[in-house]
């Protein structure tokens, strides 16, 4: 039941981590001179062994602000600043976790009619103000500081990279520790007074009731970091102003040494040894320790950068956080203790015995439950180590599965390709043919035409020489020069020029023809190669008989020799079969 | 006191990660700085190899001229495997991520000095210009004054890493020079153009390219300055 009561607390534990983380890795991750990972991991290690080894100093003043002595009450005060941490978020108005607890547990106050010591409020909100000023006092001193030793060392940029970010890591490291250390009490501080007895024997150390709140905070604050961090840290991570890796180092260690201050109990007892007053240790508002230091810088740098609508603004939140989340505590526990009959705070019950459960930690009352968890630790370590192997195992044969039936995938994808290619190339070829074919048809109609050509040339000539004969006849007209005329026709009747162009045509365009025809009919003459050709061009006997120069009947007998040496039947066509090949 | 044994022991395991993660940050840094000083090395024994061939060409030593060649190719090709090591190492190990790829920038205009003239001598080989008498002395001075504004240069890369305040002084000494030589190649030019009626307007053409070659030295070697100055400026801030 306990641990349903604490969600409220975890709740805020997680928010607080996810929101500050971006103080300490912030400029540093986004930059990137530190990966996320390793911010992560080192922020949450921090966090948790500031929480567990530091977190009772802060916790201790909130426990005399305001010692909430019900679990009720505790998950009420823990909801209600929450709540209003997470709806002044969402109006994007600075808030801190920690002026927000502080005015939930003044409404618990109030509701229960605890006296509010105002000392002690006194001393919690003059570190509000406190807060961002020694940030920004501390920022100009070591930033000053860091300039010197730059200057005055010439030391190399490269190793001065490697400088940084090694301090950005320690300094990062530290940061996270004073983070755990002062804002643990914001999330579990209000659950002490209310703690079971109990202690946990791990074996190699033991962790009481109080401890092990301590430790489930900073756990809660570090899951935030993992889970919700990075979204913060790459948007929020250079705040006001660009700040290069030195003055991301400087706020950063500003920011950590004012945690650091107010959260630590040996600090504080050693100022008091010197004379000196004691430091109050409260929570103290993170965001704001960052502001100021940033603000110191910008004055360094002679008032640049500085966003007074900023400090405006967190000025309004150190009255109006307080108020609003005291009003809702206030209205809530009524709510509670009404409506739900929770108990949210218990009558009669001396607030300093449950203070002083926080300052001790040494358990002397016999009658505490003490558990011994090293023999079940270590069978559950052995048991998850186990399933742990067994589900590496399942991924490993998985992942092997997966990798043959991506590399049989490849293959497959490959073929597909090659297939696909072929079919390109095939594709081009058939069109490359049917081009070739395109230009062997034009070629043939040009044969065609050069041997109609021929023909009619021939008869022009034929009846030229006729009418001619008719003139000779005649005695009127001159013979001499009409016999001229027809010796001229006779011999361009003969067209051997035409025709050995033309045969030259033929035997240059039918080359193939004639290479496939000579390897099925290897007898054949030129003479019946060349008949084949024409016959390939379906010219008529009478055609092809002035083409060749001979008479229709010589073409008719060459073409019956042909069909004889062609082994041809009766039924079968010479130009068909021609054709074919 | 099991608290203490318990923070104290995780403490120390946490220092331990730490201090070896602290080992190889710095291990790497110092190869980079090592590699960076090799690579302006080159590039600085290649610009005097540079000198030491053109003048050798002009004086008619081939012998010393062809070694000369010979050498600043090796340093070319040395300068060029280190600057890629020192990119591999800037970008794995994410040295200096705001100014990585400004200083990368900065090393490859350095790389184009020794390019240019190891690209300038091979032309001296393969186009074996003739230069008149009345103009070696004027070719050799014009050498000098390229060969010294890429020589100011390199220096200033090298204080930009350690003392970039000093920078800007030896800078100046680049832009001097570079107007020097632009200067020198335009009274070559007109000298040969103008003067030199006994040359073949080829060959006029030939050496106002070999003028120009030589011009480029200087140029590029200003742009590298420019490219500092900038980077001060923007490291400062």
């Amino acid at each position: 039941m306990f641990l349903f009561f604490l969600s409220s607390g975890l709740f805020l534990g997680w928010s607080l981590g996810a929101n500050d983380a971006a103080n300490i890795f912030g400029s540093a991750v986004g930059s990137k001179m530190i990966k996320f990972s390793l911010a992560v991991i080192i922020a949450s290690i921090f966090v948790i062994l500031g929480s567990l080894l530091q977190g009772s100093g802060a916790t201790h003043t909130l426990g005399k602000l305001g010692s909430v002595n019900a679990i009720g009450g505790a998950f009420t005060v823990a909801l209600c600043a929450g709540a209003t941490v997470f709806w002044m978020t969402k109006l994007k108005l600075p808030v801190s976790t920690s002026q927000a607890i502080i005015g939930a547990i003044i409404g618990w106050n109030f509701y229960s009619g605890n006296p509010t010591d105002i000392k002690v409020l006194g001393k919690i909100m003059s570190t509000w103000v406190a807060g961002p000023i020694l940030g920004g006092i501390f920022a100009i001193l070591l930033y000053l500081l860091l300039k010197t030793i730059l200057n005055k060392s010439k030391i190399h940029l490269i190793k001065l990279d490697a400088y940084l970010k090694y301090a950005l890591i320690i300094v990062g490291a530290f940061g996270a520790y004073s983070l755990g250390a002062n804002n643990v009490a914001n999330v579990v501080g209000v659950f002490v007074p209310s703690v079971p007895t109990i202690v946990l024997d791990f074996g190699l150390f033991t962790l009481d009731g109080i401890q092990l709140l301590f430790l489930g905070g900073g756990v809660s604050i570090a899951l935030g970091i993992v889970t919700y961090s990075k979204k913060v840290m790459m948007t929020v991570g250079n705040g006001l102003m660009n700040l290069s890796a030195e003055a991301a180092l400087v706020i950063v260690l500003a920011h950590s040494m004012v945690l650091f201050i107010f959260s630590s109990t040996s600090l504080s007892n050693a100022f008091q040894s010197i004379g000196l007053p004691a430091i109050p240790l409260v929570p103290v508002s993170s965001s704001q320790a960052v502001v100021g230091a940033i603000m110191g810088i910008g004055l360094l740098k002679g008032g640049r950068g500085i966003e007074y609508k900023v400090l405006g603004k967190i000025s309004l939140g150190w009255i109006a956080t307080p108020l609003i989340a005291g009003f809702v505590s206030f209205m809530s526990l009524f709510f509670m203790d009404n409506v739900f009959k929770l108990t949210v705070f218990q009558k009669g019950i001396d607030n300093t015995k449950t203070l002083s459960k926080i300052t001790s930690s040494t358990i002397e009352n016999s009658s505490l439950s003490s558990i011994n968890l090293y023999q079940p630790l270590l069978y559950s370590a052995i048991i998850i180590l186990v399933i742990i192997i067994v589900i590496l195992g399942i991924k490993l044969l998985r992942n092997s599965v997966k990798f043959k039936d991506d590399q049989s995938q490849d293959i497959l994808i490959k073929y597909e390709s090659q297939e696909k290619l072929l079919k390109k190339e095939l594709q081009k070829v058939n069109e490359d043919n049917v081009k070739l074919e395109k230009e062997i048809d034009f070629k043939r109609k040009e044969q065609m035409d050069i041997a109609l050509n021929i023909i009619n040339k021939n008869r022009f000539l034929e009846k030229l020489k006729s009418k001619i004969k008719k003139i000779i006849d005649k005695p009127e007209s001159e013979k001499e020069e009409l016999v001229r005329l027809k010796t001229l026709i006779v011999d361009n009747l003969s067209l051997d020029k035409d025709r050995e162009r033309f045969n030259v045509y033929v035997n240059e365009l039918n080359r193939d023809f004639y290479f496939r025809l000579l390897s099925r009919y290897p007898r054949l003459t030129e003479n019946e190669q060349r008949l084949c050709s024409l016959v390939r061009l379906n010219l008529s006997s009478k055609e092809m008989a002035s083409i060749l120069n001979i008479s229709t009947k010589s073409v008719e007998v060459n073409r019956h020799r042909l069909r004889k040496k062609m082994h041809l039947k009766r039924k079968e066509n010479l130009t068909e079969l021609i054709n074919k090949l | 006191m099991t608290k203490i044994i318990l923070s104290k022991s995780l403490i120390l395991y946490f220092c331990t990660i730490k201090f070896l993660t602290m080992i190889k940050i710095f291990k790497t840094s110092k190869n980079v700085i090592v590699n960076i000083d090799t690579y302006l090395d080159n590039v600085e024994l290649g610009i005097l190899n540079f000198k030491e061939g053109v003048n050798h060409y002009l004086n008619g030593n081939v012998q010393e001229f062809e070694n000369n060649l010979k050498i600043i190719e090796e340093l070319e090709r040395k300068a060029d495997s280190i600057i890629r090591k020192i990119e591999n190492d800037f970008y794995v190990y994410s040295l200096m991520p705001n100014y990585s790829s400004d200083i990368l920038n900065l090393l490859e205009k350095v790389d184009d000095i020794i390019d240019k003239v190891k690209d300038n001598l091979s032309q001296f080989d393969v186009e074996a210009p003739y230069f008149p008498e009345d103009l070696k002395n004027d070719f050799s001075r014009l050498v000098s004054l390229s060969v010294k504004s890429a020589e100011n240069v390199i220096p200033a890369a090298r204080v930009f890493f350690t003392a970039p305040n000093l920078v800007k002084d030896k800078l100046q000494k680049v832009m001097f020079y570079e107007r020097e030589t632009d200067k020198l190649a335009t009274k070559i030019k007109a000298r040969l153009f103008k003067e030199m009626d006994f040359l073949k307007l080829s060959e006029k053409i030939h050496l106002r390219y070999f003028t120009l070659h030589i011009e480029e030295v200087s140029d590029a070697s200003e742009i590298v300055a420019k490219m500092l100055s900038s980077l001060v400026i923007k490291i400062k801030m």
